[in-house]
């Protein structure tokens, strides 16, 4: 298939191992622990899994799978509230379909649908909005989650149900941004983070200059990084070499998508819609300044949360559950007390083992190969 | 084949409205019609036509051919009812003689039951009725008991279909998933996630078009020639629902063997590769219906191979894996970019990822 296998060339791929072999050899850090390279995006996690790219690396690589999974991260109590939404009689409540398994403190939407919600799996905030029109006599929410890589879609949504004077349409807001919540990993104690690949998807919205200041103050390289293997490979490869030459920048591996300045466009909507809020609860990580956005008053018809009562109890994370730890990369999946007993994809505790973007699934259903054989 | 003593033939009754209502279920003249006019009149067989409680059928048909029955039973809910490629009818009828095929059985006879929503036309169920007696016809079953149920609005969604079917084990067969050994090659007959990649897209909700048919078809044939060619396989399966990940798992668990499949030697047709890459699928996971996967021993293989290529159902049939002695029950992938992950069986339903 066109523009797909080109970018997963077996050959290639052997050439850049060989590539990256040589520099791993000729890196001081790899002397003494393992270079510690986090992919922030569950996107990447999921290539990185799907293709088995991690048993292919040298072991004195370590991958640490970051917060990038926008269903991973969401706290109990925000799916809680999704849930007494989901079940006023009124409500048709759309939602990606992932985030459909999410477990709250008493039920996840799938187990709400099952017991009569309304719940419907939509591919697009528009096909909400066209469910809208379609029944007037109904309120449509939809579920508005993920980073800058789907604020966008919603927010340009949203004005266009502005723009049909259309009422009965409004967004539960649980959009969340990247760029605070690096921030906050890089200042977590305890980190030997070596370098990063960036999110691909949210930096074709947001560009590669929010993340100037890793390289400038943290004196990490950073490089955005595409989503086919050798992009994965050839992201790595380009971080190592940054390593290896001291150098610490930020670097764009995946330019046929991603411009430098990002979308303009696509920010101007997000910013006449929403706006900062002061803090939002991260699964696993706790509360981080500015990392997620509200409606803007302008907007408040279309905020779920004004337009229904919702309990807004904040709910701890479960004692045994140390999703957190395994966020930061703290400790491997597989070191969590609970990972694959008390937390399996078929009954998940913690929201990591949730989505195959998220590491502790990833690790469930595709991982184990590498660790078996004692590599990792 | 005519298995069944000729009975004295009734006058069959006519349906005169254009929509299924709940007097259609009553038990009285507008059931007696319906059921004439759909489905006697489009089954049409010695079997059926005398309407008693059930099919009186002559053993001599089955101990013609071996000494064990097969019986089995498959629901039939699909939706959209009609898709590219087939419809629930000739779902409800491959389906089931696919069940009893993959055993090894010759499929003889099925039942229908069905239950219709109120408000169905009765034009779509003789559009299925219709379908089922062509699909029936081709596979060489006849359909000889039958049961119909209609149910209030809502009550289900427009028509479900449960078929059973019995037929003849071949005598001398012994197919199971608990017979894969090591060195065993593992094989499909063609294209695969067809049928589940065709009925997503025909639910148009993810505003997809695509031109992806269903591989819905009978497979006894096939299964046949593959039996002829390669008398000692071990297991056959229909990869329906969960696809080949799971039917491979399940062989993998039953037979405490590993599996290693090659996913550059997995047939796809690239259609359903790039629905599966625009909606975060994993086509090892869409459902077939037209699809076996066959463990044989390594001696076997090429004559099995070339046998089903010569097949008309089996002419993408390919070598996708084999079966080794690793850790008994893990499934596992060489990827086309080099690596190697574990195929597991899925939780749930596929849910399409956010980004």
């Amino acid at each position: 298939m066109k523009y797909v296998d080109e970018f997963r060339d077996r050959d290639k791929a052997r050439t850049l191992l060989n590539e990256i072999e040589g520099l791993v050899a000729t890196i001081d850090i790899a002397r003494h622990r393992p270079i510690h390279i986090m992919e922030v995006c569950g996107g990447h996690t999921h290539s990185i899994f799907r293709y088995g790219i991690e048993g292919m690396l040298p072991k004195e690589i370590e991958l640490v799978h970051g917060p990038g999974c926008p269903v991973c991260v969401l706290p109990m109590g925000r799916v809680d509230d999704c849930l007494a939404i989901a079940e006023r009689p009124e409500v048709i409540f759309t939602t990606f379909g992932d985030a459909m398994r999410v477990p709250g403190s008493r039920k996840s939407l799938l187990q709400a649908k099952a017991d009569g919600a309304d719940v419907r799996m939509v591919y697009s905030p528009m096909d909400a909005l066209a469910l809208a029109r379609k029944n007037p006599g109904r309120e449509v929410v939809f579920f508005g989650i993920g980073f800058e890589t789907t604020i966008p879609s919603t927010a340009l949504t949203v004005l266009q149900a502005e723009a049909d004077g259309i009422t009965n349409f409004s967004v539960f807001c649980n959009h969340i941004t990247i760029v605070p919540t690096i921030k906050a990993i890089l200042d977590s104690p305890g980190l030997d983070l070596d370098g990063f690949l960036g999110p691909g998807h949210v930096s074709m919205v947001i560009g590669t200059a929010p993340y100037e200041f890793i390289a400038s103050y943290y004196r990490k390289p950073l490089v955005v990084a595409g989503f086919e293997p050798l992009d994965v490979l050839h992201s790595i490869w380009m971080v190592l070499k940054q390593i290896r030459e001291g150098r610490a920048e930020i670097e764009n591996q995946y330019s046929r998508i991603v411009p430098d300045a990002g979308n303009a466009p696509a920010l101007q909507a997000v910013s006449r819609v929403y706006e900062l809020r002061e803090f939002f609860e991260w699964r696993g990580l706790g509360s981080i300044d500015h990392s997620g956005v509200k409606f803007r008053e302008a907007y408040a018809a279309f905020d779920a949360e004004r337009k229904f009562t919702v309990p807004n109890v904040r709910i701890a994370d479960p004692k045994s559950c140390q999703c957190g730890e395994v966020l930061k990369g703290v400790i491997k999946p597989w070191q969590c007390k609970v990972f694959g007993t008390a937390c399996t994809p078929e009954v998940p505790l913690g929201a990591l083992m949730v989505s195959p973007e998220g590491a502790c699934s990833a690790y469930y259903q595709y991982g184990g190969i590498k660790r078996q054989a004692g590599a990792a | 084949m005519n298995l069944m003593p000729r009975l004295r033939s009734r006058p069959l009754g006519r349906v005169h409205v254009p929509t299924v209502t709940l007097a259609h279920g009553g038990g009285g003249k507008a059931m007696k019609d319906l059921i004439d006019d759909v489905f006697v009149s489009a089954f049409d067989n010695p079997a059926l036509s005398p309407l008693e409680d059930g099919a009186r059928l002559a053993l001599s048909a089955f101990s013609a051919i071996g000494d064990q029955l097969a019986f089995t039973t498959d629901s039939f809910v699909v939706d959209p009812l009609f898709f590219p490629g087939g419809d629930i009818g000739k779902l409800a009828v491959c389906g089931t003689v696919n069940d009893l095929a993959v055993g090894g059985a010759v499929p003889l006879f099925l039942s229908c039951a069905v239950i219709i929503e109120e408000g169905v036309p009765i034009a779509l169920l003789r559009r299925v009725t219709a379908s089922m007696a062509e699909a029936a016809n081709e596979a060489g079953v006849q359909i000889v008991t039958g049961d119909t149920k209609v149910v209030h609005k809502g009550a289900c969604d427009k028509l479900f279909i449960t078929t059973a079917g019995i037929g003849a084990v071949r005598a001398g067969l012994n197919l199971g998933a608990h017979n894969a050994q090591a060195e065993d090659a593992v094989l499909v007959n063609g294209l695969l996630g067809d049928h589940g990649a065709a009925i997503l897209g025909a639910r148009g909700d993810m505003a997809l078009e695509t031109t992806i048919e269903s591989d819905c078809a009978a497979l006894h044939g096939l299964i046949d020639v593959l039996l002829q060619a390669a008398p000692r396989t071990r297991v056959i399966r229909d990869a329906t629902r969960g696809g080949v990940a799971t039917v491979l798992n399940e062989i993998a668990s039953a037979s405490q063997t590993a599996i290693e499949i090659d996913e550059a030697r997995t047939p796809l047709r690239p259609e359903v590769k790039g629905f599966c890459e625009i909606l975060g699928l994993d086509p090892l996971y869409l459902a077939n219906e037209g699809k076996i996967v066959a463990v044989v021993p390594p001696d076997e293989t090429e004559a099995a191979l070339t046998a089903m290529r010569k097949h008309p159902l089996g002419q993408g049939a390919a070598r996708i894996g084999r079966v080794h002695k690793g850790e008994a029950g893990r499934v596992t992938m060489q990827t086309v970019f080099g690596g190697r992950r574990i195929v597991d069986m899925l939780v749930g339903e596929q849910l399409p990822r956010i980004c």
